[in-house]
């Protein structure tokens, strides 16, 4: 379609704005986790601009938050087929997600991580943004930093760990 | 000390903008937070000395009042939005900066005193928050509540990310002390909830302190004085209007003459993406609007769209001045706009839109008390009323056992509507269902109505009192005992209050798996033809840890004899 032409002219008339959907479902961690991807970016000296649909999610049902980042950043949520990275916390959560990502997108899931070796099941969510980290321009001491304000201080030796080990397996893969 | 330039920026006499230079200086990079729209709004409330915050929680202006009160603020619930919009007009009467905040149709609820606020005026200032929800993430309808500020005739300013809602808090503050208005601070679920960065200006020294001046004339809205009230009203909105034409809250980004877009609010955001080649014109003071201004911009472009979400407000009010624009179509009413949409409009794309692929919808807790009580209602086959709150998800399966949702407390009303008219057979299933926030939200008013016009064969209601305000993440209510920040109040004694009203047969169960207590108790009142209410209570399984630590905090503030009242 021409208009697509037009519009992929437009996205590459403005500075890169990096792309990231976080999906699961009520009480993952979800929120939680755009809030440390957030922060790390802020910290980077981005532009940053997190959205997030709350209301329902302690109830169990598909929750999901965007953020964005670059030097400059308008809408705060990512457009449909055009998110770079989407970070899937439950493996359900990757079909109703799947028309979020862009054509060289890439999909992050439970399945990269080793479950056995996470300190904590619900230090998946950190996993999985241990994964995602190698793929962004943000240092790996920004991301132990946001982790360690976003959490209560005695969480903070589970979730390195967690991190450390997701970022490992994205090296690996 | 920023707050200072706040003045530059916003001149009394209207002007230019700040230099971007100037600007750069006064704002501390290291200070930028990365706030919700909602947060920086209570922030700015904290930095302007407002004296007191009222509202009722409702997605997704609910973090605002929590947010304020974390700062230190006086922030307090009411039991509806009207009961906090009346309290609010109160303390700027006492020349206080006073604030309400409510969700959409929260301003429903609020609407009988907004009006006449407009006519009467405050001494201090008066912001009004109405945080609208297009697309209904959480919500029963999408009304666009833009639509008030022309209705009531309040002034009304929409920001489009959280240094906006910042800065267009203070700016509300600023207008409402001018021009003696209540100010409509309308803002929407995309921007309440994205977070954004943001600069604080600090606090402002000189918040006005609260004194009462005698002002009849201008307060007592008989219809003598109110017909004057009212031609002061509509002379303040021309004054406002014409002083907007040149009001730096709406800005002109250059861009190619062959097209304009005129726009507002988050809107604005989707449409700078959209089409960064084009000039755009955004309003932030978006009522009265700026018409000269306007038509100036759609006369500088070849073709000028205007991009709204929900209802056609702009571009009805534009064309109606007779300044020819181009208007999204219908099918871009529905729902929230983003990037993709606006695009869409610009390109005159009328094809079907994909469907999203349906996530997993929410459902009741697993050991939530309601399931019990559900799956009973269905055994008897009953016509359930419904209201808002989590049990409204007893709709969905496995219990599809909810027959109606209107409005808050509406579950009363319409339950007695359906006993009254409908054959006995069907009558006497009838029962009303609703949760404790929200019975003394607006439940109580039904509840008098079922005593003074009972149905013939009476009636069932059920309060589902979980302790808490749970469908808004968990806000403290009259009926909790406790106050907006948790802390020891007086509490409202839900089967005092009924059997008040007369009712003798008032029933307190715990609905427990493995017991058929509740499920005998409903039967027997289905056979009575009376009146009768059961309150099944036990509390929301996802705070009953911090529900009983609460506790442990009131019995040590009683040991010490500190009486209830006084807390």
């Amino acid at each position: 379609m021409k208009s697509n032409d037009a519009n992929a002219r437009r996205r590459a008339s403005l500075p890169k704005v990096f792309n990231v959907v976080v999906a699961g479902l009520g009480g993952q961690g979800v929120l939680r986790g755009t809030d440390i991807l957030a922060a790390a970016a802020l910290h980077a000296g981005y532009d940053v601009k997190k959205s997030e649909i709350k209301g329902m999610s302690q109830r169990g049902g598909s929750v999901t938050g965007d953020v964005r980042f670059g030097e400059r950043v308008f809408s705060p949520m990512v457009p449909a087929g055009e998110a770079d990275y989407l970070l899937i916390l439950e493996a359900t959560q990757v079909e109703p997600n799947q028309y979020l990502l862009g054509p060289e997108g890439v999909c992050i899931t439970p399945g990269m991580i080793d479950a056995a070796q996470l300190p904590h099941k619900r230090t998946l969510n950190v996993a999985l943004l241990g994964a995602l980290s190698g793929h962004l321009p943000i240092p790996e001491a920004l991301w132990l930093e946001a982790l360690r304000a976003g959490f209560d201080e005695k969480f903070f030796e589970a979730n390195q760990k967690a991190f450390l080990l997701g970022r490992a397996a994205a090296r690996a893969h | 000390a920023a707050w200072q330039y706040a003045h530059y920026l916003f001149p009394l006499e209207g002007g230019e903008m700040l230099s971007r230079k100037l600007w750069n200086e006064c704002m501390n990079p290291k200070q930028k937070l990365l706030l919700s729209g909602d947060e920086a709004i209570a922030l700015a409330a904290k930095d302007a000395g407002v004296a007191l915050g009222a509202g009722y929680p409702g997605t997704p202006s609910t973090e605002i009042l929590e947010r304020f009160g974390a700062h230190g603020g006086k922030a307090q619930w009411s039991p509806n939005e009207k009961v906090a919009l009346e309290v609010a007009i109160g303390a700027a009467y006492g020349g206080a900066r006073a604030l309400a905040t409510m969700k959409h149709v929260g301003l429903n609820v609020a609407a009988d005193p907004l009006f006449t606020a407009a006519y009467t005026g405050v001494s201090g200032a008066l912001v009004v928050i109405s945080a609208d929800d297009p697309g209904m993430a959480s919500s029963q309808n999408e009304q666009d509540n833009r639509r008030y500020a022309v209705a009531a005739g309040v002034p009304m300013l929409e920001p489009s990310d959280s240094q906006e809602a910042y800065d267009f808090m203070l700016r509300a503050i600023e207008i409402s002390e001018r021009w003696r208005s209540p100010v409509l601070l309308r803002v929407t679920t995309r921007v309440c909830h994205s977070y954004t960065l943001v600069t604080p200006r600090g606090p402002d020294p000189a918040a006005p302190a609260p004194h009462f001046q005698r002002d009849i004339k201008s307060r007592v809205m008989i219809p003598a004085y109110a017909r004057a009230a009212h031609r002061q009203l509509r002379r303040k909105l021309a004054e406002m209007a014409e002083w907007n034409e040149s009001c730096p809250l709406n800005t002109v980004t250059p861009g190619e003459t062959r097209l304009g877009i005129i726009t507002s609010g988050i809107s604005y955001m989707h449409a700078r993406e959209a089409a960064p080649e084009a000039a755009v014109l955004k309003l932030g003071f978006t009522y009265p609007l700026p018409l000269g201004k306007i038509a100036a911009f759609a006369r500088s472009v070849e073709r000028c769209v205007v991009i709204e979400e929900g209802d056609p407000c702009l571009a009805e009010a534009i064309r109606a001045a007779g300044i020819p624009i181009e208007e999204k179509p219908e099918m871009y009413r529905f729902g929230e706009l983003d990037v993709p949409r606006v695009r869409r409009i610009l390109e005159h794309d009328l094809s079907p839109e994909a469907l999203k692929p349906p996530g997993k919808p929410p459902q009741l807790c697993e050991g939530c008390q309601y399931r019990i009580v559900f799956a009973a209602l269905r055994r008897k086959d009953c016509i359930v009323a419904g209201d808002i709150g989590c049990y409204t998800l007893g709709v969905l399966p496995p219990f599809e056992a909810i027959d109606s949702c209107v409005c808050m407390g509406a579950s009363l009303g319409v339950g007695l509507g359906l006993r009254h008219v409908l054959p006995p057979e069907q009558a006497k299933r009838v029962v009303s269902i609703i949760g404790d926030s929200t019975f003394v939200h607006s439940g109580i008013s039904g509840l008098v109505e079922m005593v003074y016009n009972p149905p013939p064969d009476g009636h069932v209601l059920i309060i589902l009192d979980n302790s808490t305000t749970a469908m808004t993440g968990h806000q403290e209510h009259p009926g909790t005992g406790r106050s907006l920040n948790h802390e020891p109040a007086s509490r409202l004694v839900l089967e005092d209050l009924i059997r008040s009203l007369g009712i003798r047969r008032v029933f307190i169960v715990e609905p427990r798996m493995g017991s058929d207590e509740f499920d005998r108790l409903l039967a027997d009142c289905l056979e009575r033809k009376e009146l009768s209410v059961i309150i099944a209570r036990r509390p929301c399984i996802l705070i009953a840890k911090q529900l009983k630590e609460y506790e442990k905090q009131r019995c040590e503030c009683e040991a010490k004899g500190v009486p209830a009242e006084s807390f």
